[in-house]
């Protein structure tokens, strides 16, 4: 089944990439590109333009210079459905119309596989179980939206990402507001998607340890630049984390993944 | 393997005390946006409709009994029934219907589009924008029939168009385009107060209509008008509404699913506002039908639904009503116009509505 089912290879990149808000440049001149069927976790320090080059990724945010290409095409030009059928985004915080069921709100995310006039069709169907299986949403499918607590809600949001089918999906801090086992949860569901799918998963995560766990590819941001990229091994270390986060560490492996994992030394 | 699929969904649906028909019927409501109870809904509200267009048909100074209005109806009957029904009765009740229709439709657009519950275009002052336009063209140019209709399209655009301008800040924020409207309301009031003052006292006597709407004067040429535009209206939205569905998640998801965002939105106001124009150039603003109407629809069909159709039928049925109301029920030497009647069902509603919307602002 995970081979049948590996998807085809994309080419997601940014050249020299400037993004700004209301004339301030949020990220300046970046370029980078994201490692087809791995997981690329972005961290770096508050404001550092992470959210803000995941948006620029996926299309929300239009560049101030240079070109987000995809398969080789600037991304801005390309259809909106075509794009969609390719890349998805789970932004930070989504909102659902009240009252909302499970089912129907994770049956939106097919809306890029539909065309104007052809309505839902057995492929839907599909999608959607398949979706509301693989993060153990099922048993709500019929419940509303607002009864869920914050882990079931976020595997929803996760469910309908996946029901859209991207090759490519990015989410912006997808475990915020989450305790850290449904924080496990969400990233197993993720890693598990990659794995058995081959979907690449671009992801912004606050908490260093589980990014050093998850990630294939990380990227580390420092006041809208790139400070450094590749392996967690390679990206977190203590002059790293000094430079990025003003912070000082001691960098140990991780007992039970064996990634690196930050030991904040604070002012002690 | 999907069958395999559906067994696992079909076995955690047993665990959470459904049956495994359950979900293949959710399956089935969910490919056609509706939960089971809408179609239940739909034809209550229909039934309703129908009940209450044959009871104002019927009733009056003179009324029919049922075989000899739907004699009349269906082409026989006597003449004088004939000239009651044809002609002084028939006019007003589908005139009530077509305008029930751009009303309750114009304003579940809107409230989606803005998710909030006071974005209807009665509140943010589109309506109030049509009604100085066609009073302006009424009074000032002797504006007569279609030409009044287009000026108050003309005018509830500019006053769309303003909003949207001067709401925009980098994007669009919903309760802004709300609070800026509002203002604009209350300035298309004073407009038109202004307007009416200056005006001769048979056109304001007329003009009067506009400012709190009527039923009165429904023509088979108000028919017309309505009906052309909503047979070019009506398929737009339903051709809009999927990607509306997809603007209830936010902006950013919408356009992550591959809806074009801006070009959506402008689109759905275009022909949110040509609804409510045009039927204010017929009848009036017809206070709060545009307001109450998606409410009311969404409560009864609930799950997060646009409930298009169930908020055109509402609104039907409360046009219908109040105009019933208006012409039978209010004891007063002359008949009062529809829109008074809406008004006193529409403003304990925003009352209530202010006082449990929640702390951000969004009720719906």
């Amino acid at each position: 089944m995970t081979q049948a089912q590996m998807r085809p290879a994309h080419e997601l990149r940014a050249d020299n990439v400037t993004l700004n808000y209301g004339g301030r440049d949020i990220v300046s001149n970046v370029s980078f590109a994201i490692p087809d069927g791995k997981i690329t976790v972005i961290v770096g320090a508050n404001a550092c333009g992470k959210s803000t080059l995941l948006r620029g990724l996926s299309r929300l945010l239009r560049p101030a210079s240079g070109h987000v290409m995809l398969d080789g095409r600037d991304i801005h030009p390309l259809p909106s459905k075509e794009v969609a059928q390719v890349v998805g985004i789970l932004p930070q915080s989504p909102i659902a119309p009240e009252g909302i069921t499970v089912r129907d709100l994770v049956a939106r995310g097919r809306y890029p596989h539909q065309g104007w006039f052809q309505q839902w069709s057995s492929a839907d169907d599909v999608a959607v179980e398949r979706a509301l299986h693989t993060t153990d949403t099922a048993e709500l499918a019929s419940r509303r939206l607002e009864e869920l607590s914050g882990g079931q809600r976020q595997r929803v949001w996760i469910a309908m990402a996946l029901s859209q089918d991207p090759d490519i999906l990015l989410l912006d801090e997808p475990t915020t507001f989450l305790d850290v086992r449904h924080q496990l949860d969400a990233l197993d569901v993720l890693a598990d998607l990659n794995s058995e799918r081959g979907t690449t998963i671009v992801m912004v995560l606050h908490e260093l340890n589980l990014a050093a766990r998850y990630a294939d590819h990380m990227v580390l941001m420092r006041e809208g630049q790139i400070l450094a990229e590749g392996t967690p091994t390679e990206v977190v270390t203590a002059d790293r984390m000094r430079e990025a986060f003003g912070l000082e560490s001691q960098i140990i492996a991780d007992p039970v993944s064996h990634s690196p994992m930050v030991i904040p030394v604070g002012r002690a | 393997m999907s069958g395999m699929l559906k067994r696992g969904v079909a076995g955690g649906a047993g665990r959470a005390g459904d049956v495994s028909g359950d979900v293949q019927s959710a399956t089935a409501a969910s490919r056609s946006q509706m939960s089971p109870r809408t179609p239940r809904i739909i034809i209550g509200l229909a039934v309703a409709a129908v009940v209450l267009a044959l009871v104002s048909i019927a009733v009056g100074a003179y009324t029919l009994s049922l075989p000899d209005l739907l004699a009349t109806l269906f082409g026989r009957g006597t003449s004088s029934d004939r000239f009651i029904v044809l002609t002084l009765r028939l006019p007003r009740v589908l005139l009530a219907i077509l305008v029930g229709v751009a009303f309750g439709l114009a304003g579940a657009l809107f409230q989606s589009l803005l998710r909030n519950a006071l974005a209807s275009p009665d509140i943010i002052g589109i309506s109030g924008g049509a009604s100085v336009a066609a009073v302006l063209s009424l009074l000032i140019f002797g504006a007569t029939g279609l030409a009044v209709s287009l000026s108050a399209l003309v005018g509830a655009l500019v006053v769309a168009f303003a909003i949207y301008l001067l709401s925009w800040r980098s994007g669009m924020n919903g309760m802004r385009f709300v609070l800026i409207g509002v203002g604009i309301a209350f300035m298309a009031q004073a407009v038109l107060g202004y307007l009416i003052t200056r005006g001769d006292v048979r056109d304001a006597q007329q003009a009067l209509v506009w400012m709190v709407g009527g039923l009165g004067g429904a023509s088979w040429g108000d028919i017309l008008i309505m009906a052309v535009s909503l047979v070019i209206l009506l398929p737009a939205v339903a051709l809009l509404a999927a990607k509306l569905r997809m603007l209830q998640l936010g902006d950013d998801l919408a356009a992550g699913l591959g809806v074009a965002v801006q070009r959506s939105r402008l689109a759905l106001i275009m022909v949110a506002v040509a609804l409510v124009a045009i039927a204010t150039a017929l009848v009036g603003p017809l206070a709060f039908v545009a307001f109450v109407s998606a409410p009311i629809a969404r409560r009864m069909v609930a799950g997060g639904r646009l409930a298009l159709l169930p908020s055109a039928l509402v609104a039907i049925v409360l046009v219908l009503g109040a105009d019933f109301v208006a012409q039978h029920l209010i004891a007063t030497g002359t008949q009062v116009p529809a829109g008074i009647v809406t008004g006193l069902i529409g403003a304990p509603y925003l009352l209530w509505l202010i006082s449990t919307t929640n702390r951000e602002g969004h009720t719906s």
